[in-house]
């Protein structure tokens, strides 16, 4: 279902913090490509450098993060201008790399919210409490769109209708402490939206939600993906939602990617032994449990990061390494099948 | 009572248990607006050795009913009966002091964030023996051996007895809440969601080593969870909550299979399955989860119910058993058809 147009492409990005205690290789050498309307899922145990990949693309890492190396470059199809009139608009695709760009200048704040929008984990905390939902929106609006109060108050509501805000012409002045945690997550959805995005970071949207109000938060954001036809970069750690939400897939362990392929393909033949205990260590229901099976756990803890081990940073962990291979050797990112990448020693060509 | 003594494989029985809190206005003068009915008439029992999930949406009243158990609040009416391995069979909501304390060393309880459950200012020594200490049961070396001793049984080394809770990663720090909930050799332990916290990879280590240490000391647990796919791992029979009141409890492999009531199908239904050949299918709830302080009249789902029929706006169903040990609150549980768990059966 891949499209064939490209929209992000990141390569050997490395985004590292640096404390007092050390450094933190947060990211450290990802590579991945996000294309117009695909929905890629990013997996990962919290420390994996998931949210920190997201922030680098947007150019948010906080301090005293940083981008070291690496390149982001977005692909902006210039079909709006007036300047290509007569051309095939498709065919105008404008190159920006991000990574160049000064991360509080003008170019990239007209970029964070107009083509790049963010949806973050904690809805309370992404919103002020002492402003109305719809103020908010609307500043957004006002903010990227150059249009006066009423028509962003208007867009605002049609905005809240779009992502299903019941009664959205009396709520729309509601402060966020007076909504529950899935009407606070809509109204975020919206603010990200309102601008159509070409790509949609959600940095895992409905872990503080419960599983019902989960369950209409992703039909939500499928119906909108439909609809709108963005990008959805799905950052998250609950598999069960990369399975109904995701095409691709790319699981990440201590900043990097070690495994890249389809969903199916990662449900159903994982090749990194990452990917493959992952997946056996989640109770899943509808198993037969009553015969007390114990689920097969990840043996020890992720690393520390001022330790990463040498080699590859999974083997202390790891049931299929090779002594004297897998603890001394980086392992290579190879593509084992077309479109299968997979970071792991057991698959060196 | 008499009734009670005679089932032995009883270990816990809740019968008509409320707690209400006051919604109170004014500074000076408070005066009582309203009350959240957090749990409100809910009945059930445990057996001896095995596993009750506790399942139910954020505001449900899970939390509130584990901590009743423990009397960490005082219920605001109904029984709660222990079968202490002391005392035998004992009121916990009548308890005086010193029944408490006895009754207290039998039931534990886990907490759901190994963070801010542990003082940091403690070691392990003292956290994992603070217990054993202000019983009376060890002090001195005795002490260290016995905290020793519970460190291996929950896998963590002895050595780091010394050491404070900063300096472990969370699936660790929950090992240190269970040794603790276990220095007293409990009968009964609530796990309040023990593992919600925890990375997924940290997650089985932690249910894996709960089941481990049931078999070793023959252990009940009531184990308060949100994750459907845990609370199915790890129990034997499941109780489902809805807005303070049970709304179904039954067998595990039976609720999930063949569940009766409207809003344990939703709930299954909601979980996303890892599987992207199973498309979940999710059964949408029209509205929000009921405000607790104003209930809706009759049964406090059907404004969401699909299958909701007149008498269900009017009248309030009782908690039946449909079938042995399938307990169900619906008018309509004998004529519905819910689909449970595809894949199960």
């Amino acid at each position: 279902m891949k499209q064939d147009q490209l929209l992000i492409s990141v390569k050997d990005l490395r985004t590292y913090f640096f404390l007092d205690e050390g450094t933190v290789r947060a990211v450290d050498g990802v590579d991945f490509n996000i294309w117009y309307g695909q929905t890629l899922g990013v997996v990962g145990e919290s420390g994996c450098g998931k949210s920190v990949t997201a922030r680098s693309i947007l150019r948010i890492v906080p301090r005293p993060g940083r981008i070291v190396s690496g390149e982001i470059t977005l692909y902006r199809k210039c079909d709006r201008s007036p300047s290509l009139r007569g051309e095939n608009p498709s065919q105008q695709i404008e190159e920006i790399k991000l990574t160049d760009l000064d991360p509080t200048g003008r170019e990239m704040c007209s970029i964070r919210g107009t083509e790049i929008a963010l949806v973050p984990q904690e809805p309370m905390a992404s919103l002020s409490p002492v402003h109305s939902i719809g103020n908010q929106i609307a500043e957004v609006i006002m903010l990227h769109q150059r249009v006066d109060k009423h028509t962003a108050r208007a867009r605002t509501i049609e905005m809240l209708e779009l992502v299903g805000f019941p009664k959205p012409k009396e709520r729309v002045d509601s402060l966020p402490h007076q909504l529950s945690g899935g009407l606070r997550q809509r109204a975020v959805i919206a603010m990200a939206l309102c601008c159509h995005p070409s790509l949609l970071i959600a940095d895992e949207p409905t872990t503080a939600l419960d599983v019902t109000t989960e369950a209409q938060i992703l039909r939500l954001l499928r119906n909108l993906q439909s609809e709108l036809g963005m990008a959805i970069m799905y950052i998250t750690h609950n598999l069960g939602v990369v399975a109904q939400m995701c095409e691709d897939v790319i699981v990440m362990y201590m900043g990097r990617v070690v495994e890249e392929t389809s969903v199916d393909a990662l449900f159903h033949s994982p090749l990194h032994p990452y990917t493959q205990a992952l997946l056996r260590s989640i109770p899943r229901l509808g198993q037969k449990t009553r015969e007390r099976r114990r689920l097969e756990s990840i043996r020890g803890t992720v690393p520390d990061p001022y330790a990463i081990p040498k080699g590859c940073s999974f083997h202390p962990r790891c049931h299929q390494r090779i002594r004297g291979v897998c603890d001394q050797q980086e392992p290579p990112y190879v593509e084992v099948e077309p479109g299968h990448k997979v970071r792991c020693l057991l698959y060196q060509p | 009572m008499v009734e009670q003594a005679a089932d032995r494989s009883k270990l816990l029985e809740v019968n008509g248990l409320k707690k209400h809190f006051p919604i109170t206005r004014g500074f000076f003068f408070t005066k009582e607006v309203a009350t959240v009915r957090a749990v409100d008439g809910v009945n059930f029992f445990i057996r001896k050795g095995e596993t009750l999930g506790l399942v139910g949406e954020s505001g449900c009243g899970k939390t509130t009913i584990g901590r009743l158990i423990l009397r960490a609040y005082e219920p605001t009416a109904g029984e709660i009966w222990f079968n202490d391995r002391k005392l035998g069979w004992t009121s916990v909501a009548t308890a005086d002091k010193a029944q408490l304390r006895q009754l207290r060393q039998n039931m534990q309880l886990i907490f759901q964030d190994p963070y801010s459950s542990l003082n940091p200012r403690m070691t392990l020594l003292d956290i994992v023996g603070e217990p054993l200490y202000t019983n009376g049961i060890a002090k001195g070396s005795e002490l260290k051996d016995r905290v020793a001793e519970l460190l291996k049984v929950v896998g963590l080394r002895p050595e780091y007895m010394s050491r404070y809770p900063h300096a472990f990663s969370g699936g660790q720090r929950q090992r240190i809440g269970v040794a603790r909930a276990l220095a007293l050799h409990p009968q009964l332990i609530v796990c309040d969601e023990p593992v919600s916290a925890l990375d997924v990879s940290v997650q089985a280590q932690i249910l894996n080593l709960l089941q481990e240490l049931q078999e070793q000391f023959e252990l009940t647990y009531l184990f308060i969870s949100h994750d459907l796919s845990v609370v199915e791992h790890i129990s034997d029979r499941i109780a489902v909550m809805y807005v303070g009141k049970l709304v179904e409890s039954a067998d595990t492999e039976q609720l999930f299979i063949n569940p009766k009531h409207p809003y344990t199908e939703a709930l299954l239904s909601a979980v996303p399955q890892p599987d992207p050949r199973i498309r979940s299918e999710a059964v949408m709830m029209p509205g929000e989860v009921a405000d607790p302080a104003h209930p809706p009249s009759g049964c406090y789902f059907h404004p969401r119910c699909r299958y909701c029929v007149e008498l269900c706006q009017t009248e309030e169903p009782s908690l039946r058993e449909i079938t042995p040990d399938h307990f169900v609150s619906c008018h309509r549980a004998d004529e519905l058809h819910l689909v449970g768990v595809k894949g199960l059966g």
